[in-house]
């Protein structure tokens, strides 16, 4: 099936069309004052048409970013309030208060709490950065959405290096962790910030290696290309999805983007039972909420990730494009849910064994995996 | 690296109560540890020596406020002896049954409190379930959830209703099944075994030497327990075993309350078959003379009271021992040269309240 929406053209028509309006407009006062004609025919070219064509679908991605977003946490938030036996978020309504329903409204509800928080700057801390770190964090989990294609049209940006971009997004926040720690100028964040930045090399190495993984056996790194390539049909006869051929690469990823991701197994640099709540201990109000939704942000372009790399993108039968692929990737974000509510957090010395013992050997494993599927497909024995 | 000194407490998820741990970390090691009490003390040693005998028992119900009819029981037991009372068979029983259930409440809010401790928070939703069926036990036998105010000089307070038993054995029959969900989710998952293994390990010798007592000093292969060693009610009479680990980590400890829960429904059960008709209380002489020592088995370890008396309506002096007061001594040296995250790991399996630390 083909996509539904086609992010790109569907954008450049609205600005086509507001321009045609402003251009209308220009040419109607353009009797009385003659330079509303030049504006007129400015409107009218290609340059600006196309800009804001770009701006309108960046709006699009964004606002469906955020819908999603609180889907994503609602969704979280029902889940493993199934699995401790209880309802999870049932008071959803604005003015009656009804103990039965869905309480969809509740994340707007702690949204708009978190606004109204008081907003406290340490005075150890160091200010510029501790105030930057909140706005890394978040520009960083919005700017992975770029890259990231939810069908063959719905796309802001198809990037030739798509993959690499969104895991560079994702790098950037360790990053971030590490200045907000050290710049609070507490002892918990900066255990915290330490332990974040410790464990960045333990898991960045592993996911890297597994996209390289996939970017072999596809020859591409544009998320297109590697979605097209499981697309052909394998010796099997179904779809070539990757997690059959790069199946160690899989488990491999899936552990990395968890502890990318600071969920539960590998949520040691906040480990609230320990440092209070690690590197977030002194952020505060809506700046607090911009990382605690960039955290679900991510949760959600994580799962889109392992959709791309691993789960053949929006490929399936009857339904367009797009219902597969948020189908796949709520399913895979469900099953991050489940991992991260059934596990005890580990300890720090234990992720960085796992990640240099087990996980970077592992994914070398998968790319002579890769590397030889790919020889031999040369003389017509591989998997395509 | 420099070393830093770190605040665990008064405020902070770690602490269970209200309390202070300061830890010297050199990176992610601990160099040093040292316990800060005090700031729960209430002084109700002093406060006894102002009231009667029977006004204390309230009173003691408030030293733990996890296993409080330990420590109301463990106070009447001290002063029946100083009075040379013997109570009815009757009581004995009740007063079993109502201490073992108190046992499981207090081993299930251990088990839950590890539960976030370690970073697994579904564990702890998963024992407050249970929980809730062993307290509605206790509030049909003895009219309240916690602080029962049950115990009394020459008896129990009241007596079991005719549904009891019935209930008891139904809910008993549930637990046995819904532990094994608890297992799912810990000593079978290796995640949990990871971080409870091997940390924390006492040995036999320290804890002796460290007055380490009840579940922990039996984690560490010490067979000690009052209720078998110093019989009192009728332990004796009743068939149990004492749960010994000999490992005496973090997981030996974990290993031997899930144990001691399981034996505690088999005496729970037992104790109501075995139990016969007849009063529940006697009456008690209201100005003892003389003074009494006399050691059970809490939940956390051993309890025990010296009371003096002078033939007044309030005792002269009343002294507690609490388990987890003595227990807090071997800190340092348990936590020295492990991880900041296995402070969690530890101070978990050791079960600290503050309520009997402090008094």
């Amino acid at each position: 099936m083909s996509g539904l929406f086609d992010l790109g053209g569907w954008s450049r028509e609205i600005s086509a069309f507001v321009s045609d309006i402003l251009a209308w407009l220009a040419d109607l006062f353009g009797g009385w004052i003659p330079w509303f004609r030049d504006v007129a025919n400015w409107f009218r070219t290609d340059v600006v048409i196309e800009f804001w064509g770009f701006v309108i679908a960046v709006m699009i991605m964004l606002v469906f970013a955020v819908i999603n977003l609180l889907v994503v946490l609602w969704m979280e938030r029902k889940l493993y309030g199934r699995l401790q036996d209880r309802r999870g978020v049932m008071v959803p309504h604005p003015w009656k208060k009804i103990h039965k329903g869905t309480g969809f409204l509740q994340n707007m509800a702690d949204g708009i709490k978190l606004v109204m928080k008081e907003s406290i700057t340490p005075r150890n801390a160091d200010k510029s950065m501790f105030h930057a770190a909140p706005a890394i964090i978040f520009i960083s989990s919005v700017m992975a959405y770029a890259a990231i294609p939810l069908s063959t049209t719905f796309v802001l940006a198809d990037l030739e290096l798509g993959l690499i971009f969104i895991v560079a997004m994702f790098a950037l926040s360790p990053l971030a962790v590490l200045i907000a720690g050290w710049a609070s100028g507490n002892k918990y964040t900066l255990i915290g910030g330490m332990r974040g930045a410790a464990q960045m090399l333990a898991y960045e190495i592993p996911l890297l290696l597994c996209i390289a993984g996939v970017a072999i056996m596809a020859g591409s790194l544009n998320p297109m290309e590697v979605v097209a390539a499981q697309q052909r049909t394998s010796v099997l006869g179904i779809e070539n999805w990757y997690f059959i051929p790069q199946f160690i690469g899989f488990i491999v990823f899936m552990v990395a983007i968890l502890a990318e991701l600071e969920k539960l197994p590998f949520d040691i640099p906040e480990a609230e039972s320990e440092l209070v709540e690690g590197w977030l201990t002194e952020i505060t109000d809506i700046r607090f909420g911009l990382i605690f939704m960039s955290k679900w942000m991510k949760g959600w372009a994580a799962a889109a990730l392992v959709v791309l790399l691993f789960f053949g993108g929006w490929s399936g039968p009857f339904f367009p494009q797009e219902v597969w692929f948020m189908i796949k990737t709520y399913i895979v974000f469900a099953f991050f849910v489940w991992i991260a509510w059934i596990l005890p957090r580990i300890r720090i010395d234990q992720i960085l064994k796992i990640g240099w013992y087990e996980l970077v050997p592992l994914s070398f494993a998968t790319i002579l995996i890769a590397v030889a599927l790919k020889f031999l497909s040369h003389f017509g024995m591989g998997w395509f | 690296m420099t070393k830093l000194w770190i605040n665990m407490g008064p405020q902070h998820p770690m602490t269970h109560g209200l309390w202070n741990l300061r830890i010297l970390v050199d990176g992610e090691t601990i160099v040093d540890a040292e316990p800060v009490l005090g700031y729960l003390h209430r002084g109700v040693e002093k406060l006894c020596e102002r009231r009667t005998y029977n006004q204390i028992i309230p009173l003691a119900d408030r030293l733990c406020y996890v296993s409080s009819l330990c420590f109301a029981h463990a106070y009447c037991l001290t002063v029946e002896e100083m009075m040379d009372l013997e109570i009815p068979e009757r009581a004995k029983y009740l007063r079993v049954i109502a201490l073992e259930l108190q046992r499981v409440t207090s081993h299930m809010t251990w088990l839950m409190a590890i539960g976030p401790d370690v970073g697994l928070i579904t564990l702890l939703l998963y024992c407050l379930r249970e929980r809730e069926y062993f307290l509605d036990l206790l509030q049909l036998q003895t009219g309240a959830r916690m602080n029962q105010n049950y115990p009394r000089i020459g008896g129990v307070s009241q007596d079991i209703p005719s549904n009891f038993e019935h209930k008891a054995i139904k809910i008993i029959d549930k637990f046995k099944v819904r532990v094994k969900d608890y297992h799912k989710v810990t000593n079978e998952s290796s995640a949990f075994l990871k971080r409870m293994q091997g940390v924390g390990t006492l040995s036999v010798e320290d804890a002796i030497a460290y007055g380490v007592t009840g579940p922990n000093i039996r984690g560490s292969g010490a067979k000690l327990d009052m209720r078998e060693h110093d019989p009192y009610e009728v332990y004796d009479e009743l068939d149990w075993e004492i749960q010994v680990r000999d490992e005496g980590d973090s997981l030996a400890r974990f290993h031997v309350r899930m144990g001691e829960m399981q034996e505690s429904c088999k005496i729970i059960l037992q104790a109501l078959k075995k139990m016969p008709d007849g009063p529940i209380n006697v009456k008690a002489p209201l100005r003892p003379e003389g003074q009494t020592f006399r050691r059970t088995e809490d939940s956390r370890g051993e309890v025990s009271y010296y009371v003096v008396g002078n033939g007044g309506e309030s005792p002269y002096r009343l002294k507690v021992r609490s388990p987890i007061f003595c227990t807090m001594n071997v800190l340092p040296k348990l936590l020295t040269g492990v991880n900041v995250a296995d402070v969690l790991a530890i101070m978990g399996s050791i079960d600290v309240c503050i309520g009997e630390t402090d008094k």
